[in-house]
């Protein structure tokens, strides 16, 4: 396994900074503030999970740590260098499939070292080895459309550790699977990450995954958004969807995650979120179970 | 599994097979109504079409159309003729010329306007306005553009293709998902890598469509202009001008029969020219087919 060995030591991983970072939308009295006076740190090598209530504006906030918008005032930073647009240190694997259509599994992963003319024998090893990791060995020469949703997430994973990013930034990649696969990939991908601790910050919106993948939870408050509070989920890994079922300390920080999470959708729900109002209702059943 | 696509391909044969032959039955039948409709069991027929206006000598429309059978009989004796084949050649070489001159220069000037905001704000409102002209407005002044009339009729037809082509590489360009632009500049890609790798590729399907619309129009173009042109040079003689040509001077001589066999020449030269588009586009465009 001398590329696994490679691919360790050329692990970079960063720590990213948001410092009071406000963005907004519209002009003049028409403006809506979306992101206001934000703060948090991604930490080196940890698996940060940021969970907010849906419309929250965490898509907003990945755009702008991406670099794909600036926000209107406050810093972020990558090891100290502020960000200033979309850059292979930081990458993003969105909501649904971005895997290009009309590439191969094989040239989706070999997109990024392509375009920067990095198509070296080492390269090629490293692909390799990524399409074995995610288990694609046998969908090399299958385009996107022939992949099931799970190996298109596996794909594109592969496709974003082959630039070696120092950060990887996940925007509700596992929406839409159905829920067996969906767990299946929760244990995969916290699997690939406890293999080589990566920086991973990972957004979603539903508790168990943010739980069950968390080193640091951080909760969103309603819109404009900033940090509501912060969690460190300290259940030790490798972890396994049964242990965390039954695990003690996940299902404490569960229960005063969703009651936070509560407040701020009965917030947005009284402002008239439609959102909102399912996980209200979702929540208040829940609690008269329990 | 292999057994059920087999038999699925030849009940779409069947129904294709029995569809035609019923068309053809019911053509031979309505056509040889001038015989049958003076039987005196059809009186009420005649009384029918004489209270809707028509004469009572044949059914409308139909009665008045060779029979299929007739219609085979001329093609047969057409097949012969050096001048059938020469339109044949005349109006496919027109349709080539003017539908690749139109894929050179559309699809490229359709990827301009995309790309480029300054492009798309000069070039686009002038495209704009000249789109809804029919190509057949086009032909007078196409006469007096070009020197020969060779080169009015394929520059009417490249016209036809033209327009369609530029609009479906326009809007086929515009309506690539812009993560995939996002994941492109993310992983280090140049502005040119993102046009071959990204816009181009992601362009393909909507070229497709587009070259095969603008190869339906070019070949409804080029039978006009040949009709209205008088067959451009007239090499073949009388019948030589192209299947347009052909089918005027087919009126002109008053030979009905030949004139549906035009007709139907031009049907599936139009289907076999769709066909080899259809081919090609699936050859380019591997991803699309593959579930």
């Amino acid at each position: 396994m001398t590329q696994a060995n490679t691919l360790r030591t050329a692990i970079k991983a960063g720590e990213l900074k948001a410092v009071d970072v406000s963005k907004g939308y519209g002009a003049s009295h028409f403006r809506k503030e979306v992101v206001s006076a934000c703060s948090f740190t991604i930490e080196r090598g940890k698996l940060t999970v940021m969970i907010g209530p849906s419309g929250c504006g965490k898509s907003t906030l990945i755009r702008l740590l991406a670099g794909f918008e600036k926000p209107t005032t406050g810093t972020i930073t990558l090891d100290g260098e502020p960000v200033t647009g979309p850059a292979r240190d930081r990458l993003v694997l969105f909501q649904e499939s971005a895997l290009f259509p009309w590439m191969t599994t094989w040239d989706n992963i070999l997109y990024g070292p392509r375009a920067r003319g990095e198509l070296t024998p080492e390269t090629r090893d490293l692909a390799e080895f990524l399409l074995g990791k995610v288990g694609l060995q046998d969908f090399r020469h299958k385009y996107p459309t022939q992949l099931s949703g799970g190996m298109q997430r596996r794909a594109e994973l592969a496709r974003a550790m082959i630039n070696n990013p120092r950060i990887m930034i996940l925007d509700e990649p596992f929406r839409g699977l159905d829920a067996m696969t969906k767990e299946l990939m929760w244990e995969y991908y916290s699997a690939l990450y406890e293999e080589n601790r990566r920086t991973n910050f990972f957004v979603t919106t539903d508790i168990d995954e943010a739980i069950f993948l968390a080193d640091r939870l951080l909760i969103m408050s309603n819109i404009p958004t900033r940090v509501r509070a912060v969690f460190e989920v300290d259940v030790p890994r490798p972890r396994r969807l049964v242990s965390m079922i039954e695990n003690d300390r996940a299902n404490e920080i569960k229960m005063q995650a969703l009651s936070l999470l509560h407040e701020e959708a009965m917030k947005s729900f009284s402002r008239g979120s439609k959102a909102a109002a399912d996980f209200v209702d979702a929540y208040s059943k829940r609690m008269s179970k329990g | 599994m292999a057994m059920g696509k087999t038999s699925r391909l030849h009940s779409v044969y069947w129904r294709g097979a029995i569809s035609i032959i019923v068309f053809l039955v019911l053509w031979e039948v309505g056509s040889l109504s001038k015989t049958w409709i003076k039987w005196e069991s059809f009186e009420w027929l005649r009384n029918v079409i004489t209270a809707l206006g028509f004469k009572p000598i044949y059914l409308p429309w139909i009665g008045a159309v060779p029979a299929p059978t007739e219609v085979l009989a001329v093609w047969m004796t057409v097949l012969t003729d050096p001048g059938y084949w020469q339109s044949w050649y005349m109006s496919f070489f027109r349709v080539m010329m003017g539908f690749l001159a139109a894929m050179i220069v559309g699809i490229p000037f359709g990827l301009l306007l995309a790309v480029s905001r300054t492009a798309f704000g000069i070039g686009f409102p002038v495209f704009e306005v000249l789109r809804p002209i029919p190509p057949l407005a086009w032909v007078p002044a196409s006469i007096l553009f070009w020197p020969t009339q060779e080169m009015s009729i394929a520059f009417v037809t490249f016209l036809g293709a033209f327009f369609t082509i530029v609009i479906n590489v326009v809007g086929g360009a515009r309506s690539i998902d812009v993560r995939y632009f996002q994941a492109a500049r993310s992983m280090g890609s140049s502005q040119a890598d993102i046009f071959w790798r990204i816009i181009l590729p992601g362009t393909l399907p909507s070229i497709v469509v587009g070259s095969a619309v603008g190869m339906g129009i070019t070949w409804e173009v080029v039978v006009a202009a040949e009709m209205i042109s008088g067959g451009g040079s007239q090499i073949g003689g009388t019948s030589g001008g192209g299947l347009g040509f052909f089918i005027w001077n087919s009126y002109v001589g008053g030979s009905y029969e030949q004139i549906v066999v035009g007709m139907i020449s031009i049907g599936i030269a139009g289907f076999i020219s769709s066909e080899l588009l259809r081919a090609l586009g699936r050859r380019v465009t591997p991803w699309l087919r593959l579930r």
